[in-house]
């Protein structure tokens, strides 16, 4: 076994462990500590997978996937299932953020656990649980693995939401299983479409059709692009989101709009482009119409919310509206919009999360109405609070303006008056954005303090900055040097819209 | 271009980014003049203007031609950005005059949000924040000064646009100050939809977004015009250019350093900075530059006209400020950006005094209404003669500086209309040349009109004493008088004026920044005479105000032709109807399908599970009839087979 593949196994199992070690170990601060020191363990262990081979040396065409590191292992012969994982410039910044997130929830964890829930250690497991699915989703590079690792996240964040959520929490959680459930049937169904018809479930083998006939990759497409849509989520599949979201504890929102939306927009790049790229061709002008009506109406409703975290969960159907956008172009720059738009919604509405989090458990509300005045009484608060809402809206020079822009620069370059509509629409709902992030900034920040804000103090406990201070950094980094996250993305890119027709 | 060149370019947007960056992680809220946190931050603000200030002068004595520099930012999908500089004789002027502005602003400061007597609150709540935000605000607009990369220009485009909305806000004792800066965002935020686009169409078609490859690129009229068009969106946005103009007024809710900051060297002149960089593309799109002309002419005499009626000294400079753009863009339109951009300098210099010295009065009074002020002359000489040297320059009386720069864009439309010349069609020249002349003539009126309502007459407030303000802001009022005087003469100079040339303008004429020829005499009497009209009505009655001899139009004028509330109803007012709409439609269509098939799944279930539970005799009666069928389907499968 080479280093890279003791990494990529290490990247799944040290969480697995971690999460059985956490949930023996007796006590529950040493539990959380356990999980908190696997979750760390992990972000190391993913950080050097970016070593390795990256470029194409090799006689004839170029793979259309080339992982930087591979493993390649026999699963279940008799079904000739393997257990295949690998990464590349596409997976890495994802696995690298989800493993930074967890860990950051985590050691949120360590220092409050919600109220009126269960233990902190169960919680800190099932985080872990949660990261092994989506780590795994990422790096899988088999189709019965992808669904496999996908499927693995669902219970674990039911049981947070139940578990450690809001007044409303059970009502939430059942119906984000469900309406996720429901997704994937349509991805169960998609992958055994695609196994059966091709005779083999690896992605490598897959990705540029594998000779699928068009029809297959019609249907194909549109059962794994459905599935996709309800997890990433498009409009008008949504509406499990702003429930889930705002009825979550901090962390389990925060890792739900961080990293589990990216699931959607992974598969949809890495799966549904990737294995049927003739049907991709057909259905982009219908995926692009429904991302700007995602971006409008996200927009729009955002603009009519008086509830703080339903605000931000709503926010990110518009934002995750223009990653759909860039992937919807097919066009590499829009896939690069994509990539970096998905890496800088994480940091960002994670961040934005986290700070709605802290609002809330100090006031012990989260309605815009009774919220005002906070610049006065918790100005750091203000602040951050203030940082995270201008890099939501997409402020150049911060993580969020990359993907936005170039998501309306990619389809501008696709052309066509359908296209140049939607980069109008998209650009117009970039402008809508920062219309409903001020308006609330407004209320939140500006005026005289109101009741639930005036007894506030302005200090912030340690592990508050300590969990929020790598998300503020990385979105002022990514925003600078975009190439963070880019740089190694260009390859994989290229070859992928290589087998687009 | 050489290192040191290189370096110094960087260190222009650098240290004050520097600066805000650091300033930003200050504690932001400190009580008192002593506090470390407060020293701290006027320490960081002024030095980070006065390093750029520095950069700026030594690059004035190295950069005469244009220079550039770029490394690859990001590639995306062969799209390239690049981290660029692109320094010229315009670049380095314009950078001069943000960072004198800048200084100026950073050290008054530090004097006016100081408790003062009539203060009822600390001013200073939150100063470290509040000096942070100006040097990012500064940093911004350098970058968009030096910047060689349309991307790269966007980002201080935008950035500006948000510190911009953070300081109109600082000031907690206004109510309206929120406001404003939400919709001085927005407003501009909107326009920039266009900047946006006009820039990705731009970059997608030539390939990259460095301005060197968008000139040099060969470009259909109709993409051109488009992009053109496009970009004119974002720069009516930022220069608060007719119908997007809306926002400045209202943003005078910002304290009195951050107006002379945003009105006098950064955001509204970033617009005309922008279109002058990219001239050369407007030059061949003659429909966008029609458009610029039209929109000029009408914010010429929208801003004047509105200046005459207002009570609030800030808001008579806001609308002033509008209109003094317009004749920027109006000369930008008859094809003068050398013009255009004089104005901006000389405007610069003399509207950041205007402000400033307004701020003096406005620390002296308490107040911000001409109504509650007068006869202030004596009290306050110092004050007095700057405000008259900075609105003698705003009216246009020779030799100060906004005579010698209005009278080149008068004689530069003078020409589009008579002589055809530039590249716009003649009737544009004709357009904005007799606007520019009318607003000569508005201008003076209102000018007359502030300077007797504030110094002379009868004091109309019993105060205490008025007072010249403290060293701190009385320094750097006095600095700004010396260029709104002078820094018209330097058109004189053949090396100012090749400095104002638009590189892209290699026809080797010289550039004529300055045109004595009888023509001059024609605003001159304008001048006269609108200054005369005001100065007629005042004396009739000292303690009245002469705005009464504009009648009904008064009101008219006051409220600027009631473009607030028409964009109010045709904008503001539907999205907010169309958000909750939409709102109401999301969650009650398409959650309440979701929802509507769980439920219909659950009472389904019930229905079932209901007929599932019967009493004996009938439940027996089910199974024996269930038997039965099975019983005859069996029986039936096995006679077919």
């Amino acid at each position: 076994m080479t280093f890279g593949q003791v990494l990529l196994v290490a990247v799944v199992a040290v969480p697995a462990l971690g999460a059985v070690a956490t949930a023996a170990v007796p006590g529950d601060r040493a539990g959380r500590l356990v999980g908190t020191v696997a979750a760390a363990l992990t972000l190391l262990a993913t950080l050097p997978l970016v070593g390795g081979e990256h470029g194409w040396f090799g006689y004839g065409p170029r793979p259309a996937v080339q992982p930087w590191h591979q493993l390649d292992l026999t699963w279940v012969p008799g079904l000739d299932l393997r257990f295949h994982l690998g990464v590349d410039g596409i997976s890495w910044p994802l696995v690298v953020l989800t493993a930074l997130l967890t860990l950051l929830c985590c050691g949120y964890t360590l220092w409050r656990v919600p109220a009126g829930g269960g233990s902190g250690r169960a919680l800190v497991a099932l985080l872990l649980v949660v990261e092994v699915g989506i780590l795994g989703t990422f790096l899988a590079l088999d189709l019965v693995l992808f669904f496999g690792f996908f499927e693995v996240v669902l219970l674990p964040m039911y049981a947070i939401i139940a578990g450690w959520g809001g007044d409303d929490r059970r009502r939430a959680a059942r119906k984000f299983a469900l309406y996720t459930l429901f997704g994937s049937v349509l991805l169960l169904v998609g992958v055994y479409l695609v196994v059966t018809a091709a005779g083999t479930a690896d992605l490598v083998t897959l990705t540029g059709g594998a000779g699928l006939s068009r029809s297959t990759q019609l249907a194909a497409f549109t059962l794994l692009a459905l599935a996709f849509a309800v997890k990433s989520p498009l409009w008008p599949l949504h509406s499990w989101l702003p429930d889930a979201h705002t009825q979550a504890p901090t962390v389990g929102s925060v890792i739900l709009a961080g990293v589990l939306l990216k699931m959607g927009t992974y598969g949809l790049i890495r799966v549904a482009v990737g294995v049927a790229p003739e049907g991709a061709r057909w259905a982009s002008p219908v995926l692009g119409a429904l991302a700007v009506a995602a971006i409008g109406i996200g927009g729009l409703v955002c603009l009519a919310q008086r509830e703080l975290k339903r605000l931000i969960a709503y926010s990110s159907v518009g934002h995750m509206g223009f990653v759909l956008l860039g992937v919807a172009t097919l066009t590499a720059t829009g896939l690069q919009a994509a990539l970096i738009g998905n890496i800088a919604h994480g940091v960002i509405t994670g961040l934005l999360f986290f700070l709605a989090g802290a609002i809330k458990d100090r006031t012990h509300t989260g309605s815009l109405a009774e919220l005002s005045g906070l610049r006065e009484t918790a100005p750091r608060l203000a602040g951050l609070l203030g940082f995270a809402a201008v890099a939501s809206l997409g402020l150049p020079g911060l993580a969020g303006f990359w993907g936005e822009a170039f998501a309306v620069v990619a389809a501008v370059r696709r052309g066509g008056p359908l296209w140049l509509t939607l980069a109008v629409l998209a650009a117009l709902g970039g402008a809508l954005t920062a219309a409903y992030l001020l308006r609330l900034l407004r209320r939140v920040s500006h005026g005289r303090p109101s009741a639930a804000v005036a007894p506030l103090g302005p200090g912030l406990a340690g592990a508050e900055l300590t969990a929020w201070a790598p998300l503020v950094v990385l979105a002022l980094a990514v925003g600078l040097a975009p190439a963070l996250v880019l740089s190694y993305a260009s390859g994989p890119v290229e070859a992928l819209l290589g087998v687009v027709p | 271009m050489s290192t040191s060149t290189l370096w110094l370019a960087a260190v222009l947007p650098g240290a004050p980014l520097v600066a805000g960056l650091l300033g930003l992680l200050l504690p932001p809220a400190s009580h008192g003049d002593r506090a470390p946190a407060r020293k701290l931050a006027v320490a960081l603000g002024v030095a980070g203007a006065a390093v750029a200030l520095l950069a700026t002068l030594a690059l004035l004595l190295r950069v005469d031609g244009p220079v550039e520099a770029a490394t690859t930012w990001v590639e995306l999908g062969g799209l390239r950005v690049t981290l660029g500089l692109r320094l010229d004789g315009v670049a380095v002027l314009v950078a001069t005059a943000v960072t004198v502005v800048a200084l100026a602003v950073q050290v008054y400061s530090t004097g006016y949000l100081r408790r003062g007597v009539h203060d009822d609150v600390d001013v200073d709540h939150r100063y470290p924040p509040y000096a942070a935000q100006l040097s990012l605000f500064t940093a911004a607009m350098l970058t968009v000064v030096v910047s060689g990369d349309l991307i790269m220009l966007l980002v201080g485009w935008e950035v500006m646009g948000i510190c911009s909305y953070l300081l109109i806000a600082h000031d907690r004792r206004l109510p309206e100050a929120p406001g404003a800066a939400v919709k001085a965002f927005l407003v501009t935020r909107v326009g920039d939809v266009g900047f946006l686009l006009g820039i990705a169409l731009l970059g997608v078609g030539a390939g990259s977004f460095r301005i060197a490859d968008v000139l040099a690129h060969d470009w259909s009229t109709g993409t051109l015009t488009a992009a053109c068009l496009l970009l004119l969106a974002g720069v009516a946005g930022k220069s608060a250019q007719f119908p997007l103009h809306t926002w400045l007024p209202d943003a005078m809710a910002g304290p009195t350093p951050v107006s002379a900051l945003i009105h006098a060297a950064t955001m509204v002149a970033a617009g005309v900075y922008a279109v002058a960089r990219l001239f050369p593309l407007f030059a061949q799109a003659p429909a966008a530059l029609a458009v610029l002309g039209v929109l000029a002419a009408i914010t010429i005499l929208l801003g004047a006209f509105a200046a005459t009626a207002q009570d609030d000294i800030k808001r008579v400079l806001a609308w002033s400020t509008v209109s003094q753009i317009g004749y920027m863009t109006g000369a930008l339109a008859v094809g003068a950006p050398a013009a255009a951009l004089f104005h901006l300098l000389t405007h610069a210099a003399f509207k950041a005094l205007l402000f400033l010295a307004a701020g003096a009065v406005i620390h002296a009074v308490g107040t911000t209404l001409m109504s509650r002020m007068g006869g202030l002359r004596a009290g306050m000489p110092v004050t007095f003669w700057c405000m008259l040297v900075g609105l003698g320059a705003l009216g246009g009386v020779p030799p100060l500086s906004g005579f010698w720069s209005k009278d080149g864009v008068l004689a530069a439309a003078e020409a589009a209309a008579l002589d055809d010349a530039g590249p716009t069609a003649n009737w544009v020249g004709w357009l904005v040349w007799l606007a520019g002349l009318l607003g000569v003539a508005v201008t003076a009126w209102y000018a007359t009109r502030l300077l007797l309502r504030t110094f002379f007459g009868v004091a109309r407030t019993p105060l205490v004493r008025p007072h010249d303000p403290p060293a701190s802001l009385r320094l750097p009022v006095l600095l700004l008088a010396i260029p709104a005087a002078l820094l018209g003469l330097a058109a004189f100079a053949p090396w100012f004026a090749d400095r104002l040339r638009v590189p892209a303008d290699a026809t080797g004429e010289a550039v004529e920044l300055v045109h004595l020829a009888p023509n001059l005499i024609l605003p001159l009497v304008l001048l006269l005479a609108g200054a005369g009209v005001a100065w007629a009505g005042w004396r009739r009655d000292p303690a009245a105000d002469p705005a009464r001899f504009l009648g009904p139009l008064r009101q008219v004028f006051a409220r600027a032709f009631r473009l607030d509330d028409v964009q109010h109803a045709l904008v503001v007012r539907p999205t907010g109807a169309l958000a909750r709409a939409v709102r109401a439609g999301d969650e009650l269509g398409v959650d309440g399908l979701v929802e509507g098939t769980g439920r219909a799944a659950v009472e389904a279930g019930g229905g079932l599970a209901a007929a599932h539970r019967a009493a004996l005799p009938r439940a027996a009666a089910g199974v024996l009839a269930g038997a039965l069928l099975i019983g005859l389907a069996v029986a039936l499968i096995g006679v077919t087979s």
